[in-house]
């Protein structure tokens, strides 16, 4: 019954957010072909803005997409016109994806232990240095990272290739610039919430039972200090796997981050729209898997249909 | 003479904070036998809680510090030895119960293995009969369907059950000393009886010796057998339990009981309380700590500290007044002192 619920909001969503897409890049000035104005007669540009329905009243068009929608049929680009926007999704996704899941283990593997780190040597030496990492992790933007590492590594080192996409060494620098930024905020925020536990009253129960500190921390800290961090994994996890257009320019990887950008410059309307959709379908089936899996890790946490 | 089988010996613990050190307790001594049931009373801050940290090595160092003293588990003095002989210690000989039900349970892990995790970790006990023992410590502990409540996580007992699971985790091992802290403190009155009930139990079933914080003299009187007074972070008095209530020496005591409300009452009597504030332990005074307070108060209070005076076997006060050299309480009341 929850389930069913939850599917039919999802649904909701997804509708809302997708008409919400459609009618704002409607109102934004401009159209697809305003640089071609000049150069293309009248009936041409016409037969154009015919071809793409755009000659339609809004309220048309949006009947005419949501049509196509239902079918999972996302258009074709208007910028390159044999390419359908499935196609541009299918062609982009896998690179941005596999980028987004390496980083986002890559964080949390260090993030996570980061925080540990820091919150059992609080206040120590340790705790100062990963807490400097961290800082250093959220301060510098991705854009100045990802050419250092290019420096360093690829251009001063030659460790590692860079510019072009294949091999799994050409995505370590990447993931790496990646990753930095979502690491960093999970060290700090591990590091809080595991501060907090360890003073919780059932450590001091823990502890007076005679536990081996390993055990103590493990059993007791880490499983309850992670809870917070897992809810925002969810929407850490969509943002990676969706491409970054910084990282994915940087790099010349073929991901999708670019089309997410470039669409919007061009008015090209089913490429932004099918993108959106395409990001916030992932992001609420995450959001529902994470809530679900909430049962599974928290057993305070009943999924009930109700608000009671 | 009979070696006792837990003693504290001029324990000394203070805690280091930005507006200075905290002398949370001072030279504190005190004993415990083979199933007896000790009681410590006194105020919030007098340091019963500290106390009984320091014992179980539960003291955060920093900010905590134990300065001097010694406490002798059957001769062997546990703030001697290193974490990893503590942890053995911790759990198996001696355990603690804490105020707190509702926050002392790990609320993601099952209540069962809480219980069973004592039990591997101190005997050489494996999964399947571990269960078994924690299973049959929820019974004992009095709850119904021990293998069904086993499954069960915290937030679906009741602060009561709760705490009958904190003791059945105290008690999994058997242990030769229970600390109770407060263990009722945080129950509804008629809980309390039952929780009271159930720790005197389980302590002549397993002959374990129990020291109990408190601050309910109710509590005090219905469970203990002697009771040891904290004020200022000093013991101020000790005494067999009946013996405190009928003949106690120490005006801080009498206070105590005075200040109990009585139900019986005929005429309706304000509460009576013990006037003033506890002593700042930033910088306790050097004589009595209840002196300030005191009604009794002679020069010899605030300069100089009172030495334990033997009142009877296994009666001690540390108060002036019991100096044979003393003037008797009438003519203190007669030089202007109210007796109330």
């Amino acid at each position: 019954m929850y389930i069913v619920k939850r599917i039919l909001i999802m649904l909701l969503t997804i509708w809302v957010i997708a008409s919400l897409t459609f009618l704002i890049m409607k109102f934004i000035p401009g159209d697809p072909f305003a640089s071609d104005a000049d150069v293309l007669p009248e009936e041409v540009l016409q037969n154009i803005r015919a071809k793409y329905n755009l000659d339609e009243p809004i309220a048309v068009q949006y009947v005419l997409y949501m049509k196509d929608l239902v079918t999972f049929d996302l258009g074709f680009s208007i910028q390159s016109e044999t390419r359908s926007v499935n196609s541009i999704i299918a062609d982009g996704a896998p690179a941005s994806a596999l980028l987004g899941l390496q980083a986002l283990v890559i964080a949390l593997a260090l993030g996570l232990l980061l925080g540990i780190v820091a919150a059992l040597n609080h206040n120590k030496v340790l705790d100062y240095a990963s807490m400097f990492i961290a800082i250093i992790g959220i301060s510098v933007p991705s854009f100045i990272l990802a050419p250092l590492l290019i420096k360093y590594f690829a251009v001063e080192w030659g460790m590692l290739p860079v510019a072009s996409w294949g091999t799994w060494q050409h995505s370590i620098l990447p993931t790496l610039a990646l990753a930095a930024t979502p690491l960093a905020v999970i060290a700090r925020f591990m590091r809080s919430s595991m501060l907090e536990v360890t003073n919780q009253n059932y450590i001091k129960t823990a502890d007076a039972k005679g536990l081996s500190k390993t055990k103590l921390v493990i059993r007791h800290g880490i499983r309850n200090a992670i809870l917070p961090v897992i809810s925002f994994i969810g929407p850490l996890f969509v943002s990676l796997i969706t491409g970054t257009f910084v990282i994915e320019k940087i790099f010349a990887i073929p991901g999708i981050g670019r089309y997410f950008v470039d669409s919007i410059f061009n008015r090209d309307y089913p490429v932004i729209v099918g993108t959106t959709i395409f990001f916030s379908v992932l992001l609420v089936l995450t959001l529902f898997i994470i809530d679900i899996s909430y049962r599974y890790i928290d057993p305070r946490i009943k999924l009930t249909s109700g608000g009671e | 003479m009979l070696e006792h089988l837990l003693e504290v010996n001029n324990l000394e613990v203070s805690f280091k904070t930005y507006g200075g050190e905290v002398q949370a307790v001072r030279d504190v001594s005190f004993h415990v036998d083979k199933g007896e049931i000790l009681a410590i009373v006194g105020e919030s801050g007098s340091g019963k809680s500290v106390t009984v940290q320091s014992i179980m090595g539960l003291i955060p160092t920093p900010p905590g510090k134990i300065k001097n003293g010694e406490v002798l588990l059957e001769g062997q003095d546990l703030l001697k030895l290193s974490k990893r002989e503590m942890q053995k210690v911790k759990g198996s000989k001696i355990s603690m119960v804490f105020q707190d039900p509702m926050t002392s349970l790990n609320p993601t892990m099952k209540v069962g293995k809480q219980i069973a995790e004592s039990i591997t970790t101190h005997q050489n006990i494996k999964g399947p009969e571990a269960k078994e023992r924690a299973i049959d410590m929820i019974r004992r502990v009095g709850i119904s369907n021990p293998a069904e409540r086993y499954e069960q996580y915290p937030h679906e007992f009741s602060g009561g059950m709760r705490q009958r699971i904190m003791i059945a985790i105290a008690l999994a091992c058997h242990p030769k000393v229970l600390l109770a802290d407060e263990p009722t403190t945080a129950l509804d009155v008629t809980i309390q009886a039952q929780v009271l009930d159930l720790m005197k139990n389980l302590k002549d079933e397993m002959d374990t010796s129990i020291i109990l914080i408190t601050h309910d003299l109710g509590v005090v009187a219905e469970t203990a057998e002697r009771v040891a007074v904290m004020y200022g972070g000093m013991i101020v008095e000790t005494a067999p339990v009946n013996e405190l209530f009928n003949n106690p020496k120490h005006p801080y005591t009498w206070g105590l009981l005075e200040s109990i409300p009585d139900i019986d009452a005929a005429d309706k009597k304000r509460l009576v309380p013990i006037e003033g504030a506890p002593p700042d332990l930033f910088s306790p005074p050097k004589g009595c700590p209840f002196a300030p307070r005191c009604k009794y108060a002679m020069d010899v209070c605030v300069e100089e500290m009172p030495p334990a005076f033997s009142i009877d076997s296994g009666h001690e006060a540390k108060c002036w007044l019991n100096d044979s050299r003393s003037p008797a309480l009438k003519e203190l009341v007669s030089a202007g002192r109210q007796l109330s």
